[in-house]
């Protein structure tokens, strides 16, 4: 129990992590699937934040009542910073995502898996 | 040093260009030229370096000495990787100019935009000395590549997105390793990682971290069982992409194993707990059977090829997987070798997606021989080193690996690579022989004239066709220089 | 001389190929193009003869060019044995090349310049497998020389040709795959691949396990075997006589199983070494499955209808008494197995040459059909039946010798029961060549054979010419060209010992 307490921050990420992957993996629509996706990408995101945090740790903006050589008194900024650019290329992965989904409803006007695999057999039928 | 900013500055030069529409290919054309000279002299450069006993050229970003600051590093290794990326990207770019006119559902300078941005997240990939960096440039890379895929057939965009989908899940799993390894050890550079690891290899977290990686990386690199996306991709895109994407996209996936697992990680942190290095070097045999296999009983020219990448792809890793400089020189080799080949048959194979309007195989008759002598002689070229048979370079890398097999005592990877070649004989010459024998049933091949493409594809092809055997009579100085990259 | 003379192995190889793009680009006169193939093959010619002086004397030229992979260099040495096979393979290319053009042009055959470029191409790699230096060189070459033969095996493109050409790929593929692993795993055993005459000195000095020198032994003795038509691994032979004539003749009676069976020569006397092998046994091998062939093949022989398919099985079997005398291991033995080699090429391309001519001028194929055909055709059988004789090892014909002297290896080794095979395989040759022979003379001739007259003179003159070959070689073994010196300088070397035999 004491080991899970400590551990509580990567526990609930692994969590989402699988809520993630359940998405994108077990649903059959494409757009439920992006959903998955950008559940997933939080999830990592949060994973790294709670690697930044430390108790009664503050911002780490340079306070004068906290010296700098007191790194406990400060969270570590490189994580965040790490997930600002993470942040970024998960909305351009999102972006792309939908730019293919839109291209794939005006090909096949559907976006369910089932469905467009029916029209995929049908292709090469004929 | 100015070698290593210039290679990318070259390729945002070319972004910015792209405006002008009629000049989107020969500028990225251009720009994939000019890196190529460029990581020609920066591979002379550390050639040169290393000779004289200087360490690797290392460039911090915006002044920040490393590791806090982003690095880029061209050692051996990434500068042998710059040449072969910009070097065969240059040439399918040029080729691809004689493809533009049909066969191409986009706007030009958004193709090329994309193309260069493409080739700038590989090289990216290759120089940063930096993990996280090593991320965003991988995530530039394939984004801009699930665009170019997504340009094609009717089917195009759902490969891309299942790609996208795949991708992602690689990258992001990647991304957590990294985190596990930001944690444990408080850097993110390379060089400095490298040193700490040591200390805790045998941490469980550090063996979660090199776990993730693997996977990440795994489905970059079409490791197999994660090749699910390469397929389709390859076969559903327009020809320009895939011969673009085919022959260099994986390989800098394999560079970045290569990085991590032999260089970040080294032989003792890579086997610490488990032997991990023997599961890669089987799971990449596998792959090597799997996809010869399956490479055989494709009825599609594109799909093919792509299987036959899933299984040149395990020879790579494979040959990394062996941890000794033998394997390793081989790998590299074929990493040159798969690169120049693909690039070769795809850009065959776009020859006559275009004149044909199909690449399916059981259409391929002897007329071919003559509508198409040149496409056709550099696809007999291609195949005889696919195969690996002497004198093509093809070849040679087999012979590196297969030596590295014996050094590892490994003889049922011995025995795969031997009868990988067999498979690779078999859907080959069945393609030689429809093409250059007349079949009872078949109308004359007098009949057809010839109807090849214009001399601006055909050289291209052909000249990477000619490499091959070039290379593979001179290979020595380069195979040398290889072996001794090998991190000791 | 000195470097000139270090560089005629290399010229004797790339003669043929410079040829091809000649032969390629006068395709649309067939004149000039043969002309190219004639040129090509005399200049071959005459620079292996000017290595001979050299041979005799125990020299060897030429040497390293490059390094084609790390450790390993390109190497073209003429040594004695290399230039004995080198002479026999280019000096009957002269004759094919006559008798290609009578042939092809008389059987209106189409694609003819592929044909004569390929040939070329075969014959550069032959010479090739002749002079390589070291394994990796020969297995270099003898891959080129799959791939070239390729197209010829699959000329006619029927689908028994394509099936044919199929099989062939498959059979000498794999053994070329077993030859470089054999390769790789002595390579890394002992750092080199150097032909040394009686085996390498690393590999006799090292401690490697018998059981991977089996091994080795075992996947090399495969990768050369396939082209040496050792049974089991012989059915690629009968089936690659789809080719046109000409190619059965030079290619699958000389340069392809011939450079199988001087694989086994090199890789039993200039790899492992004879002491090695007897060491571990594997003479023993190599003689049961000789022995084996040689007389299921002439059993075979017995009940091919088809002339070029009897001719194949009789090849089997030559080319095992060839191993045979190898596998012996004695002086006179391997002496035999090398004269063999230059005996049944001279006599087994004479039977060749007049199959293709019968098929030619008579479009018979089936020896059942060959009745009274001698009358036709008075040199072309005369011919024959030189060769046949020979075969059959009837003096004075050279084929008589080179059986003599197997014989007397397996009296020195003691080994009886080969010399009954060889005896019984002997009596068997006359068996199932003397009745064409008696069938073409003796039996009345059908109607059909009227208003046929003899081949034209491309294709008789080349054929009786290797007809006399044969006799003169039988009679004077030294003549023009030394064949019985040069056979005993390479034996000196093999077994390391100076002076007369």
């Amino acid at each position: 129990m004491e080991m899970f307490l400590a551990n509580y921050a990567y526990a609930f990420t692994l969590l989402i992590l699988c809520i993630g992957l359940y998405g994108m993996f077990f649903k059959r629509n494409l757009v439920k699937k992006v959903i998955g996706l950008s559940i997933f990408q939080a999830a990592v995101i949060m994973f790294f934040v709670s690697l930044a945090s430390k108790m009664g740790g503050t911002v780490p903006v340079k306070w004068d009542e906290i010296p700098v050589e007191m790194i406990d008194g400060y969270m570590n900024p490189l994580p965040h910073t790490l997930m600002l650019t993470a942040i970024v290329v998960g909305v351009a992965t999102q972006g792309v995502a939908f730019g293919l989904l839109v291209n794939i409803w005006n090909r096949f006007k559907t976006l369910e898996e089932d469905a467009l695999n029916e029209a995929i057999l049908e292709d090469s039928r004929d | 040093m100015f070698v290593v900013s210039y290679i990318s500055i070259s390729l945002l030069i070319v972004l910015a260009g792209v405006r002008f529409k009629e000049s989107a290919q020969p500028l990225a054309t251009f720009g994939a030229g000019v890196t190529a000279v460029l990581s020609l002299v920066g591979w002379i450069v550390v050639k040169a370096n290393t000779e004289a006993g200087f360490p690797a050229i290392r460039y911090g970003f915006g002044g920040w000495a490393p590791p806090i600051g982003i690095e880029f590093v061209l050692d051996g290794l990434s500068a042998f990787f710059l040449m072969v990326v910009n070097g065969v990207a240059a040439v399918v770019l040029w080729h691809s100019a004689g493809n533009l006119d049909k066969h191409l559902d986009a706007h030009p300078p958004t193709f090329y935009a994309l193309a260069s941005l493409f080739l700038l997240g590989l090289n990216g990939m290759i120089l940063t000395g930096d993990l996280f960096n090593l991320y965003v440039f991988l995530e530039i890379s394939s984004l801009s590549s699930y665009a170019l895929i997504a340009i094609g057939s009717r089917q195009a965009p759902l490969a891309a997105f299942r790609y996208l989908i795949l991708g992602t899940v690689g990258g992001t799993l990647y991304l957590i390793g990294v985190g596990f390894m930001y944690a444990m050890t408080g850097t993110l550079n390379m060089i400095d990682m490298m040193a700490i690891i040591p200390l805790i290899a045998e941490e469980p977290a550090v063996l979660v971290a090199l776990l993730l990686m693997i996977v990440g990386i795994g489905v970059k690199a079409a490791l197999f069982p994660l090749y699910g996306w390469l397929p389709e991709s390859y076969t559903q895109t327009n020809s320009i992409s895939s011969a673009l994407i085919a022959p260099i996209g994986t390989k800098v996936a394999a560079y970045v194993m290569i990085r991590v697992l032999l260089f970040v990680f080294g032989a003792s942190g890579l086997n610490a707990v488990w032997p991990l290095s023997e599961v890669i070097a089987y799971l990449a045999g596998a792959g090597i059977l799997f996809g010869s296999i399956m490479a055989i009983l494709q009825k599609n020219l594109k799909r093919m090829l792509a299987f036959s990448s899933v299984s040149q792809i395990g020879y790579i890793l494979m040959g990394v997987a062996l941890m000794n400089p033998l394997a390793f020189a081989g790998a590299l080799f074929h990493v040159l070798n798969h690169a120049i080949m693909k690039a070769t048959l795809f850009m065959v194979s776009s020859h006559l997606e275009r004149q044909e309007e199909s690449v399916d195989i059981r259409d391929f008759n002897d007329s071919y021989r003559v509508k198409y002598p040149w496409t056709m002689a550099t696809f007999t070229l291609a195949a005889i080193s696919m195969i690996g048979l002497p004198p093509m370079a093809g070849f040679f890398s087999k012979w590196m690996l297969a030596l590295g097999t014996i050094e590892a005592d490994h003889w049922v990877l011995l025995g795969v690579i031997l009868t990988s070649s067999l498979l690779n004989a078999v859907y080959f010459f069945g393609i030689l022989e429809k093409v250059y024998l007349r079949r009872s049933g078949q109308k004359e091949a007098s009949q057809a004239s010839m109807n090849e493409v214009s001399w601006g594809m055909r050289l291209p092809a052909l000249i990477l066709a000619l490499a091959l055997l070039g290379f593979g009579f001179f290979n020595v100085p380069l195979l040398d220089i290889l072996q001794t990259l090998f991190p000791v | 001389m000195g470097l000139q003379s270090d560089l005629i192995p290399l010229l004797a190889v790339l003669v043929s190929l410079f040829a091809i793009p000649l032969i390629a680009l006068s395709s649309r006169r067939p004149n000039l193009r043969e002309s190219w193939t004639f040129l090509a093959a005399l200049i071959k010619f005459g620079l292996v003869l000017s290595l001979i002086p050299g041979a005799l004397r125990g020299e060897t030229v030429g040497g390293a060019l490059f390094d084609i992979a790390p450790g390993l260099p390109f190497e073209l040495e003429a040594d004695p044995l290399g230039v004995f096979f080198a002479l026999i393979a280019s000096g009957l290319w002269i004759f094919t090349s006559a008798y290609s053009i009578g042939y092809m042009r008389g059987n209106g055959e189409v694609k003819q310049t592929r044909f004569f470029a390929a040939f070329a191409m075969s014959l550069s790699s032959t010479i090739g497998v002749a002079f390589a230096g070291n394994l990796f060189t020969f297995i270099v070459f003898y891959e080129i020389l799959t791939l070239s033969t390729y197209p010829l095996v699959v000329h006619k493109e029927s689908d028994a040709a394509i099936q044919a050409a199929r099989k062939y790929l498959t059979y000498t593929l794999t053994a070329g795959l077993l030859l470089v692993a054999g390769a790789g795993l002595l390579y890394m055993e002992t750092g080199t691949l150097d032909f040394e005459a009686g085996g390498l000195s690393a590999l006799i000095d090292s401690d490697i396990a018998s059981g991977k020198l089996w091994v080795i032994f075992i996947l090399m003795f495969i990768g050369v075997g396939v082209k040496a038509g050792v049974m089991p691994l012989h059915s690629w032979l009968p089936s690659a006589m789809a080719a046109p004539t000409p190619v059965s003749s030079l290619l699958h009676a000389v340069a392809v199983v011939k450079s199988g069976v001087f694989g086994v020569l090199r890789v039993s006397g200039f790899i492992f070494g004879f002491g090695v092998l007897q060491q571990m046994g594997a003479d023993v091998l190599m003689m049961i499955l000789s022995a084996f062939t040689l007389t299921v093949a002439s059993f075979l022989a017995f009940k091919q209808d088809n002339l070029k398919r009897r001719l194949a099985y009789s090849t089997v079997g030559h080319l095992s008494y060839i191993v045979l005398g190898v596998s012996l291991m004695t002086m006179s033995g391997v002496l035999g197995s090398v004269l063999h080699i230059a005996a049944h090429a001279t006599m087994k391309i004479t039977l060749f040459f007049c199959a293709g001519a019968i098929y030619v001028n008579l479009h018979k194929d089936s020896i059942s059909q060959l009745d009274g055909a001698a009358k036709v055709m008075p040199w072309t059988f005369a011919a024959f039946t030189i060769g046949a004789m020979g075969l059959t090892g009837i003096p004075p014909i050279n084929g008589f010798f080179s059986k003599w002297t197997l014989a007397l290896g397996t009296i020195e080794a003691g080994q009886w029961i080969p010399l009954g095979l060889l005896i019984l395989s002997g009596l068997m040759n006359a068996g199932y060549f003397f009745p064409i022979v008696a069938r073409a003379y003796f039996k009345p001739g059908g109607k059909d054979l009227e208003g046929h007259g003899e081949a034209n003179p491309w294709m008789v003159v080349p054929l009786v010419s290797t007809a006399m070959l044969s006799v003169i070689f039988g009679l004077f073994p030294n003549a023009f060209v030394h064949i019985l010196d040069l056979a005993t300088v390479i034996m000196e070397q093999l077994f390391n010992v100076g002076g007369d035999l």
